[in-house]
């Protein structure tokens, strides 16, 4: 069953094409994740669904029923901002029971569900409280609370860790994800943070200007981006072209590399790459080699990242994540051999 | 020298508000002084303040722009923030040009302005009196208005309204619970303004006041060119006092000169 559905939007401001017809459907109770640069339309979507932005053709519907003409506050969804817009004049209390009320409930049942979202968000007893006189982590819970209380069909977020430091947002995913588990609700949410989306999501759709690259499981669409596109922007990615067989690439020195369903331009991710000095032994499944140099070594403790130039892979440096178990880095200018498995050799659709 | 700096630019700042301040000064001590003929040294006396309760041309003018004032106060912020929300919240052809409309009324000197609206109320018949001072009233509020809830609204973003509205609240609650709290401030400062200019207001008040309904500057003027007599003194004191208040009011909610 699908709680959201966008068929066919589109949105134009000027001459700028902010969606181009987009068709999404976002299932009950996932956790979905728009990933995309600045630009890309994924906050200008998010604002169709909530009905801030009117598209200029194409239909939203959530649970079932077009809402081209819903105004935004009858469209039954809960948003968290990116600056949570907390109501700064209103308690806490006030600002979750700022819904009840707007849709009719009573002082008894406002407080009640008040009570109720605070325990949720591990709050309670801060109903008093002004949002100023909150951390940033419980004005991120409240927002969350005050967006929830009415059990909207819909949660939509608008980056909604961004303000956070980077520890306190990594605690803020896991809870956010245990909320929208135990409430069950589907939950769409805009991110340009890779790391975030990968964590928190049931399903990523990465966007570039205004159109749908790529939408999969975390896992499907890391492992097997599918343009050049998607594969740089969630992650790194070294990519090679070549000319295809179906079986493999020929790079243009007439170095192969073995993909199946090869294609003009194929890519492989940083840290499948082993990065062999004279003398170490490779295994036999790491099919695709390349010889290179050490340009520069960049140490940062756990792991290290080498940029190294290959001349069969033309005049970019390619990366190489390694992980730090000898403690002792190669030197620039140091011969090495790439190498990779076939598997992990991915097809590029352009 | 340097410790000095900080003594020097205070005396220079004290002389300018004592250029600003010394004619209102002396008018004021000239109020309480007993004779009329301004002989010193001073014997206070507040005989003017009395005999000013009995002058019943003054005190009549005096409720006449106290009303005045009101009225205008309540139509221009009511109009003034309305117009203000739809400029602030809208987009719409032609915007940044009506935007820019409100300035130059500002600017229009105001011996031109109520000529201009003298002109024009009797070519439309309408005559003068109380109705067309409060119109020529509103008609100078407004653009202040406008311009202290606009940069207010400005300020405050349409975020929270947004959250309001995917909360399931309608426009008047929204402005009710949402918009007004938060711009309140600056719709007090606009309306303390809109109350200082009505009372405050002569050139355009001396066009459009009728012989049946005089306001208070307008009064003044008329008595002075009959024979400058301290009363005037005192009630220009009492006028003083409330013009200050109320712009010492404006200061305190809209934060003029700083935060403190």
């Amino acid at each position: 069953m699908t709680a959201v559905e966008a068929e066919h939007v589109s949105k134009r401001y000027g001459t700028v094409v902010a969606l181009d017809d987009v068709s999404m459907a976002f299932a009950d109770g996932e956790m979905f994740c728009l990933l995309g640069p600045s630009g890309s339309g994924k906050t200008t979507l998010l604002r169709a669904i909530a009905g801030f932005v009117i598209p200029d053709s194409g239909s939203i519907r959530i649970a079932g029923e077009r809402v081209d003409d819903v105004p935004v506050n009858k469209r039954d969804i809960g948003m968290v901002f990116q600056n949570y817009a907390l109501f700064p004049h209103m308690t806490v209390r006030d600002n979750i029971a700022f819904g009840v009320e707007a849709k009719g409930g009573s002082r008894a049942e406002a407080d009640r569900k008040v009570a109720e979202m605070l325990e949720l968000v591990q709050l309670p007893g801060y109903g008093a409280r002004k949002p100023r006189e909150l951390s940033g982590g419980q004005q991120q819970r409240v927002a969350l609370a005050r967006a929830l209380v009415t059990r909207p069909k819909v949660l939509l977020l608008d980056e909604p860790l961004g303000a956070l430091d980077r520890r306190l947002r990594q605690v803020m995913q896991v809870e956010l994800r245990q909320i929208q588990r135990s409430v069950g609700i589907t939950a769409i949410f805009v991110t340009h943070d890779q790391e975030e989306a990968l964590t928190l999501s049931d399903r990523i759709a990465i966007l570039d200007k205004g159109r749908i690259v790529q939408v999969g499981a975390p896992q499907d669409v890391y492992e097997r981006p599918a343009t050049g596109f998607a594969a740089q922007f969630l992650g790194d990615a070294n990519i090679l072209a070549g000319k295809p067989d179906g079986q493999g690439v020929t790079l243009t020195d007439g170095i192969r590399i073995t993909c199946a369903g090869a294609t003009a331009r194929v890519a492989v991710r940083p840290e499948k790459i082993i990065v062999a000095a004279d003398g170490d032994k490779l295994s036999g499944e790491l099919i695709n080699r390349l010889a290179g140099t050490i340009v520069q070594a960049v140490y940062s403790g756990n792991s290290v990242t080498y940029h190294i130039a290959c001349p069969s892979a033309g005049p970019e440096t390619l990366l190489a994540f390694v992980q730090n178990r000898s403690g002792e880095l190669l030197a620039p200018k140091t011969p090495v051999t790439l190498a990779w498995a076939a598997s992990q050799t991915i097809p590029l659709q352009d | 020298m340097i410790r000095a700096l900080p003594y020097i630019g205070g005396s220079y700042i004290g002389l300018v508000l004592l250029f600003l301040y010394l004619p209102v000064i002396v008018m004021c001590v000239m109020a309480f002084n007993q004779s009329e003929l301004y002989a010193l040294p001073i014997t206070w006396s507040t005989k003017w303040f009395a005999a000013l309760w009995n002058n019943e041309r003054l005190i009549r003018a005096s409720t006449n722009s106290l009303w005045l004032a009101l009225a205008n106060t309540s139509v221009a912020t009511t109009i003034g923030t309305l117009a203000a929300m739809g400029l602030a919240r809208n987009d719409f052809p032609g915007k940044s040009i009506l935007r820019g409309l409100l300035l130059p009324p500002m600017a229009v000197p105001w011996l031109i302005l109520g000529t201009s609206m003298l002109v024009m109320f009797f070519w439309l018949g309408l005559g003068r009196g109380l109705h067309t001072l409060l119109l020529g009233h509103v008609a100078l509020s407004l653009p202040y208005v406008m311009i202290v809830v606009g940069a207010r609204l400005a300020g405050h973003g349409v975020q929270l309204e947004e959250a309001a509205a995917t909360l399931g609240a309608g426009a008047w609650m929204t402005f009710r619970r949402v918009t007004f709290p938060q711009i309140a401030p600056g719709i007090i400062a606009a309306a303390l303004f809109a109350f200082a200019i009505s009372l405050d207001q002569f050139v355009v008040s001396y066009f459009l006041a009728s012989p049946g309904f005089q306001t208070l500057p307008v009064e003044i003027y008329t008595a002075i060119r009959k024979g400058f007599t301290p009363e005037i003194n005192a009630i220009a004191t009492i006028l003083i006092l409330i013009s200050s208040a109320l712009f010492l009011l404006v200061a305190r909610f809209y934060r003029f000169g700083g935060e403190r």
